[in-house]
């Protein structure tokens, strides 16, 4: 069975329906696109699969676990994380401290133990030091964990956002455009990061991205949304080739 | 095709970072310039500084010639230099009408003038005239970024700035927005654009600049910089 | 790579180490020159409120500060650890032992302020930004003026509680613990030696002090600091909101509590209609003043704003006016971008401009500008 399968979700806003009829199976250890034109309901959809909106009807299943309209807090123990479309980074932590809050739930000691500083606090709050620097070491952002995370530039900013999220060690990590204001360079380093990330942490990645050379480059299968429902599905051969995906989507191939 | 902007020496500091070295460039009348670079070049820190939103630590920015480089904001746009700004910062709770009307505020000539523009952004912006009266916040992210730049062009500018008017956007409207551009520039206004995309942004420029860790350090034709080996390299994605 | 935890940890060093100097320091200082006898009934009186006043602003910045969130209740906890205290204090604890009365008593202030924070807290944290600030403020008028028309007392009979003087009668000798409006007097100090009920309070701020820095220095503290920055990313992370806006809203509450009982203790006499809104401001001037998640700051704020009034006093009339314009001539040197980017070229100067400001103001960063690469949510 799938790491996540979606079945025939949707959801509607004051009579609008923004997303319907939305399925989704993703193995462990896959790459998944999700594309399709601006306002089509992907953020949406990763908005219902984090527990931030609450479908109207379907069901999503994580490694057998029914998170249909669960809390951020459960989904997030589940074992689903996410980077956001505007990077939203808590911009007055420490880089370090961005990555620790991200272990959360996966290094939990109670409150008495850190105002007491007992054994306990000492050697979880070693562990997660020691685990944090891993994970930025990855990202090649380690020498920066004592910066405070807004000084970081752009790109930086957004492997920070990817460490945070890899911290709470997802089965499933959702990136929403990942690739947005880098330059075509970035964007190459960018993609072997996230290659990496799946190799290296063996887990799925499903990702929104308008950058056509990144997701085609990366991504084993695609789905295209557009108003809120499925129009292709495939490998990216097949979804690029698919005349209304081109359409209503690329566009002609006159550049 | 007089200079209409020159920036020279322009030093900008946040705290202690030097954020932009010396750096000069100018854009004559009727051009497409483009501002291409890495994260954290310094692009948008110098747009900053043209359009007024930061004070740079010394080096001069005149426009039309205006000695703008103390010069607040506001009074910066009704001499006619417009800046859509990254993010699409539209008004979410007016509807599109409304915020074009807030772009033609600075201007004091008549109404009719004002419904004149009207009807010229509504030609160039086909998609905002059958949005009219829907709210801004529940346009689409294209649309968004189209009227962002609909309400500058309604100042009536002689020159724009566009900072990453691509961004986040479909491959498909990345295409129609560049178009826009090309059609804006046609109508007689001057541009300054800032692109990720810089394949994109050096095929509708005249000329280019090269932007790396706040110094210029190319200048050219569009043309010969989309040629030009290095900036392939770097920028234009070659390696792949 | 254990180099750049070290830096991190170095900081949180100095914050602590800073903190307790000045507070030692403080003391040392206070108990020299009291034995040398320079410093007047006045100054002395004043020893205890500067300790109250410097624990309600250090408990209120985790709320302010490190939570984010307004309120302008803070002094409504000091008024429920006040009463809750001196009902113990004058009523059951009457006849014990000073040392075990006073902490009982401590202990009753700060568990009844904490009750208080959940009971308040609890409805009142779904609110956020200016509609928590004005609810907060309710709050804090609704229990100055309940308590203004509550009347206790203890006689042979049990406990009498009534909201109204006329159905309020105890057997002839008994004496009522709250008379409605009238201010509860008579409550004894906590030593006739003022220096001892200084070291008493200085003891309860270094309490404050470590239980805040130790809590924000933590993962529970990380997460308050995350909802922050940024609710939903907190959100998503799988931070329980509420948990840990409620445990800010009521640490913050124990340790005003304590604060009240202290005050009253020092005062002799407690008056529920000063604990208005105009107190909470006052602490909330602080907090400000100190700055925003800075403890240090907030001791020296609180300091001083309790000095100031009372060195100015040679000034009569002028005296309001002089302390308004101190106030905003700190506040623009703390805030006012030209203030701070003097202090950041000074600060980097001294470091030899090896480094990078550590201290950044959002408008003049430069990971702000080239942040804002942000779109707006798709949808």
């Amino acid at each position: 069975m799938a790491l996540l399968e979606v079945t025939n979700l949707g959801i509607s806003f004051g009579g609008l329906q923004a997303v319907s009829g939305f399925r989704l199976s993703v193995d462990s250890g896959h790459l998944y696109g999700l594309i399709g034109p601006n306002g089509a309901g992907k953020t949406t959809a990763f908005n219902m699969l984090t527990g931030m909106y609450e479908p109207d009807e379907g069901k999503i299943i994580l490694d057998g676990v029914d998170i249909t309209g669960k809390s951020p807090e459960f989904i997030s123990k589940a074992g689903i994380a996410r980077t956001f479309q505007n990077i939203r980074l808590f911009k007055r932590m420490s880089v370090l401290d961005n990555v620790k809050v991200g272990m959360h739930n996966k290094v939990p000691y109670g409150m008495w133990h850190g105002v007491l500083r007992d054994g306990v606090f000492r050697a979880k709050e070693k562990e997660m030091d020691q685990r944090a620097m891993n994970l930025l070491e990855v990202f090649g952002i380690a020498d920066k964990a004592g910066h405070v995370a807004s000084q970081l530039p752009y790109g930086e900013q957004r492997k920070l956002e990817i460490c945070r999220a890899l911290a709470s060690e997802p089965k499933l990590l959702l990136l929403d455009e990942p690739a947005a204001g880098m330059n075509p360079n970035e964007t190459i380093e960018l993609r072997e990061t996230v290659r990496k990330v799946r190799d290296d942490f063996g887990i799925a990645i499903l990702l929104i991205e308008h950058d056509m050379k990144f997701v085609m480059g990366i991504c084993e299968e695609i789905t295209v949304l557009e108003y809120g429902k499925i129009i292709a599905h495939g490998d990216p051969e097949t979804v690029s080739n698919d005349p209304r995906v081109i359409a209503a989507y690329l566009g002609g191939d006159d550049d | 095709m007089g200079e209409l902007l020159k920036v020279e020496n322009l030093n900008v500091y946040y705290g202690s970072i030097h954020a932009i070295k010396d750096l000069s460039l100018t854009v004559n009348e009727g051009e497409i310039v483009t501002m291409i670079g890495a994260n954290g070049a310094g692009k948008t820190t110098t747009m900053h500084a043209i359009s007024g939103l930061l004070k740079p630590r010394s080096g001069s920015i005149t426009y039309d010639g205006h000695l703008i480089s103390r010069m607040d904001a506001y009074k910066i746009v009704t001499l006619g230099l417009a800046q859509c700004p990254e993010g699409r910062r539209v008004f979410s709770g007016l509807t599109v009408h409304e915020n074009l009307e807030l772009g033609a505020y600075s201007r004091k000539d008549s109404k009719a003038a004002v419904e004149d523009d009207f009807n010229m952004v509504f030609e160039l912006l086909p998609r905002l005239k059958e949005r009219r009266n829907q709210l801004a916040g529940t346009l689409s992210g294209g649309e968004q970024q189209m009227l962002a730049m609909g309400r500058a062009l309604m100042s009536k500018p002689r020159m724009l700035l566009l900072d990453e008017p691509s961004m986040g956007l479909s491959p498909l409207l990345v295409k129609e927005i560049f178009r826009t551009i090309k059609r804006v520039n046609e109508n007689g206004v001057t541009v300054l654009l800032v692109e990720q995309n810089a394949k994109m942004a050096l095929n509708i420029a005249n000329r280019g600049y090269v932007i790396e860790t706040g110094s210029i350090t190319m200048e050219g034709k569009a043309s010969d910089l989309a040629d030009d080996p290095k900036v392939k390299q770097a920028y234009l994605g070659g390696a792949a | 790579m254990a180099k750049t935890g070290n830096i991190i940890r170095k900081k949180s060093t100095k914050t602590y180490v800073f903190s307790y100097a000045l507070i030692v320091g403080f003391w040392a200082v206070v108990q020299i020159m009291g034995h040398m006898g320079l410093l007047s009934s006045k100054m002395l009186g004043l020893l205890i409120p500067i300790c109250a006043y410097a624990i309600m602003a250090v408990s209120l910045n985790l709320v302010v500060g490190f939570l984010g969130e307004l309120s302008l209740g803070h002094a409504a906890f000091m008024l429920s650890g006040a009463t809750a205290g001196v009902v113990f204090y004058n009523g059951a604890g009457l006849n014990m032992p000073q040392v075990p009365r006073v902490i009982i008593t401590l202990i009753i202030g700060a568990a009844a302020a904490g009750l208080f924070g959940v009971i308040v807290g609890v409805p009142v944290l779904r609110f956020s930004g200016d509609y928590l600030a004005i609810v907060t403020l309710a709050f804090c008028q609704i229990l100055k003026n309940v308590l203004s028309t509550t009347y206790l007392g203890v006689d042979s009979k049990g406990v009498h509680l009534a909201l109204e003087q006329s159905s309020f009668r105890l057997e002839p000798g008994a004496k009522p613990l709250i008379k409605g409006a009238q201010p509860i007097s008579g409550i004894n100090k906590i030593s006739p030696d003022m220096m001892i009920s200084f070291t008493v309070g200085i003891v309860l701020l270094l309490l404050t002090v470590t239980f805040v820095l130790n809590l924000m220095n933590s993962r529970a503290g990380r997460a308050i600091t995350a909802i922050r920055d940024d609710e939903i990313a907190a959100k998503s992370i799988g931070i329980n909101l509420t948990r840990y806006k409620l445990m800010a809203f009521i640490s913050s509450a124990v340790f005003a509590g304590l604060a009240g009982v202290i005050y009253v203790l020092n005062l002799s006499t407690l008056d529920f209609k000063k604990y208005d809104y105009n107190l909470s401001i006052n602490v909330l001037v602080m907090v400000v003043l100190g700055g925003m998640g800075n403890v240090p700051g907030s001791i020296i704020a609180a300091a001083l704003l309790t000095l100031l009034p009372e060195l100015l006093r040679d000034f009569s009339q002028y005296r309001m006016f002089i302390y308004s314009i101190v106030l905003i001539v700190i506040m623009l040197f703390n805030q006012a971008p030209v203030f701070v980017q003097l202090r950041q070229r000074l600060a980097a100067k001294l470091r030899g401009n090896r480094q990078m400001p550590e201290e950044t103001v959002e408008t003049a960063d430069a990971g702000y500008f080239e942040a804002k690469k942000s779109g707006k949510e798709e949808e």
